[in-house]
């Protein structure tokens, strides 16, 4: 399916709010891949890091809404330490999830996890799950 | 001096009733109400009749919580509408009742852990210690540091520091992560209290000893007596004096 | 000498064999680590949103309770529990704007700049003890047992807070030689085990432990040694199932580096509570004598 790319989308809002939330200049990522390459979740990921970071350069929120991979990021900061251009790549992650998180929407239900887990899970778990992935 | 005068002189030595009226701001309408008044009688002063939000009129058990702010103050305070003095200016609103989830559990069949508190309220997670909670508790309960408690396990903490809880629901209301704090708390209350705190010897063994049927005989002759048997009774008993050593014994040993 | 201590809310139920370990071995060094009388839970993750400052407020409690009782230093055993802290200590001594915004907003709290400093006991036993130190406690060294010192993420990354060489960390490693065992060095020791994903997504996480339990046992070693009770739970809680799908993996005991510090100093394996570790270790263990 084409997918349009414009100069109107590099700049949008969505672009721009990317930027603010994560204090990151995107332009800065030359598209090298050492973050795809060392990312511990890669094999569960539809997109690789390096392919998000050029949708996102590219301003194309809705492909960047179908893809799993931001839900799937660890925040291991792996990236963000390799990066050779010192672009924090797992800031970028975090904006992403945000722009969807703070319109209420959530990627964890707590009330859904079996209660077996609720009670075996450290409680480390939990709280860092819900910070990350709820609204 | 003539009666006239008398009665004259009389008014005017009488002290006259004055009644100081202070301006206060019912959920945004103005109304005049006398000084002194605490803001459920001030808020039927001016009219409203309470079918709801009042209860004890005594400060216990949590109904008439309010929530008001003050002339040039960003703060927001908090105070029981019946044990609150109205104030000059006071812009306020009360909060019968916030909905908050209520977990339903059967306490008889969950063990004395913390394990059965995060089962039934996984949400506790999400408080991030912003404090807004004990920020707004009109009984100054340390509302986060009890969450904070039940989210390490620590039960008997969280039930000892909750103890002053009137279950008013101010705190679910101000919320950040959504949680129902006084449902959490009175969890961790009820685990406390009927299945961690140790129980009193001394209680057992009376309870024993009702059931056994001690004290049947003894009802069992009450219960016959005639009524002005049972009043002159009543009127001779033995009363334990005011200031009673340790030790001190009925002169009637019999029921002991 | 007295050190305040940040426990965190997983060592007082999940991880009571790091929280006991650590006290009875940090005793027997002469540390004395005093439990803050009054903490809340960090907050666990450090937000990365630029415009978040809410999330910062449960670490900065945290540490503005370490000063309330006159200390400058707080220790954490928890990885996780230093990671955060660290961070949001960074926060208010480096970022005058937030640090303002955010001491207003906590009106009824001291001010807080930043004053405390923030350590995981690791840099206490290598920077305060030292490596000679500890050799010189040991009551029976770990002779034959091959350990591979697993760091993850938390205690590395990012490098302002890492409290070693983040692509080659060596300070895990000189800990398990100063206790005599043989250490197993294995190129998944920083790899993340998958963290908080153990929620949502636990077959990634089954994944990554995979991913470093095989690289680890490949290299020979017989146990891991980690200090976060994540990384525990996330690379023991599925073992079976690991074993059920790859034949050549064989069950790897995970242990904290405390539980095994307090068992070269000599004082007995009941205070390790090895019997709370989802992997049993004592068969190894004994078969190495040392229980």
């Amino acid at each position: 399916m084409p997918i349009s790319i414009s100069a109107k989308k590099t700049r949008n809002e969505f672009v721009r709010r990317v930027e603010e939330i994560s204090g990151q200049n995107l332009h800065l990522c030359y598209q090298c891949g050492m973050c795809s390459g060392n990312c511990p979740m890669f094999f569960a990921m539809d997109l690789l890091p390096r392919q998000i970071m050029h949708l996102v350069q590219l301003g194309l929120e809705v492909e960047i809404a179908k893809s799993k991979t931001i839900w799937l990021c660890a925040s291991c900061l792996t990236c963000t330490v390799r990066c050779p251009r010192g672009v924090d790549l797992a800031k970028v992650m975090e904006a992403l999830r945000l722009i969807t998180l703070r319109k209420n929407i959530d990627y964890v239900e707590p009330s859904k996890i079996p209660v077996e887990t609720l009670a075996k899970l450290p409680q480390i778990a939990l709280v860092s799950s819900f910070r990350k992935l709820t609204a | 001096m003539s009666k006239k005068e008398a009665k004259g002189a009389a008014v005017e030595t009488a002290p006259k009733v004055v009644e100081k009226l202070i301006p206060v701001y019912a959920m945004g309408r103005r109304y005049e109400v006398p000084e002194g008044l605490t803001i459920m009688k001030a808020m039927e002063y001016a009219g409203f009749k309470y079918i709801r939000g009042c209860g004890c009129r005594g400060g216990i058990c949590g109904a008439c919580s309010t929530v008001y702010r003050k002339p040039g103050d960003y703060h927001l305070y908090v105070g029981l509408a019946c044990q609150t003095v109205v104030e000059p200016d006071m812009y306020l609103a009360q909060i019968p009742f916030y909905p908050a989830n209520r977990a339903g559990y059967k306490l008889e069949e969950l063990e004395p852990a913390p394990e059965e508190i995060f089962k039934l309220y996984p949400e506790v997670f999400r408080c991030v210690a912003c404090n807004s909670c004990t920020k707004v508790c009109p009984m100054d309960v340390q509302v986060m540091d009890v969450i904070a408690a039940i989210k390490r396990g620590d039960i008997a903490k969280a039930a000892t520091l909750s103890f002053d809880c009137i279950q008013c629901g101010l705190c679910a209301s101000r919320c950040m992560g959504e949680l129902p704090q006084y449902h959490i708390a009175q969890l961790a209350r009820r685990l406390y209290g009927s299945k961690i705190v140790p129980r009193a010897d001394h209680l057992s063994e009376a309870v024993e000893a009702v059931s056994e049927g001690k004290y049947n005989k003894m009802l069992q002759e009450l219960m016959g007596m005639s009524i002005e048997d049972l009043k002159i009774l009543y009127q001779e008993r033995e009363i334990e004096p005011e200031i009673a050593g340790e030790d001190w014994q009925p002169a009637e040993k019999n029921y002991l | 000498m007295n050190l305040s201590y940040y426990p965190g809310c997983t060592l007082k139920t999940k991880a009571k064999n790091l929280e006991d370990s650590a006290l009875a071995s940090m005793s027997a060094l002469g540390v004395n680590l005093v439990e803050l009388p009054r903490w809340n839970c960090c907050g666990t993750v450090y937000s990365l949103a630029d415009d978040d400052l809410v999330h910062h407020l449960a670490s900065i409690r945290s540490l503005i309770r370490v000063k309330e009782e006159g200390n400058n230093k707080v220790v954490t055993l928890c990885s996780f529990c230093y990671n955060t802290l660290k961070r949001a200590n960074l926060l208010m001594k480096n970022d005058p704007e937030k640090r303002d915004t955010i001491n207003s907003f906590m009106g009824e709290e001291e001010d807080y700049k930043g004053e405390v400093d923030v350590v995981h006991l690791l840099e206490i036993l290598r920077d305060e003890i030292g490596w000679e130190g500890i050799t010189e406690k040991i009551k029976l060294p770990l002779q034959g047992l091959k350990l591979a010192p697993y760091y993850g993420r938390t205690l590395l990354r990012p490098g302002e807070i890492a409290i070693d060489q983040p692509e080659s960390p060596t300070i895990l490693h000189q800990l398990l030689e100063a206790l005599g065992a043989t250490v197993v060095d294995f190129p998944a020791a920083t790899q993340c085990c998958g963290s908080y994903q153990v929620v949502s997504n636990p077959d990634n996480v089954l994944e990554c432990a995979w991913n470093i339990l095989s690289s680890a046992q490949r290299r020979g070693a017989e146990a891991v040694v980690t200090s976060c009770p994540l990384c525990d739970y996330n690379l023991s809680q599925r073992q079976e199932e690991l074993g059920q799908r790859y034949s050549q993996f064989r069950a790897m005991p995970i242990l904290y580096f405390t539980q095994l510090l307090a068992l070269s100093l000599g004082l007995g394996p009941e205070v390790c509570r090895f019997d709370l570790n989802y992997v049993d270790p004592r068969p190894l263990l004994e078969s190495k004598k040392l229980i």
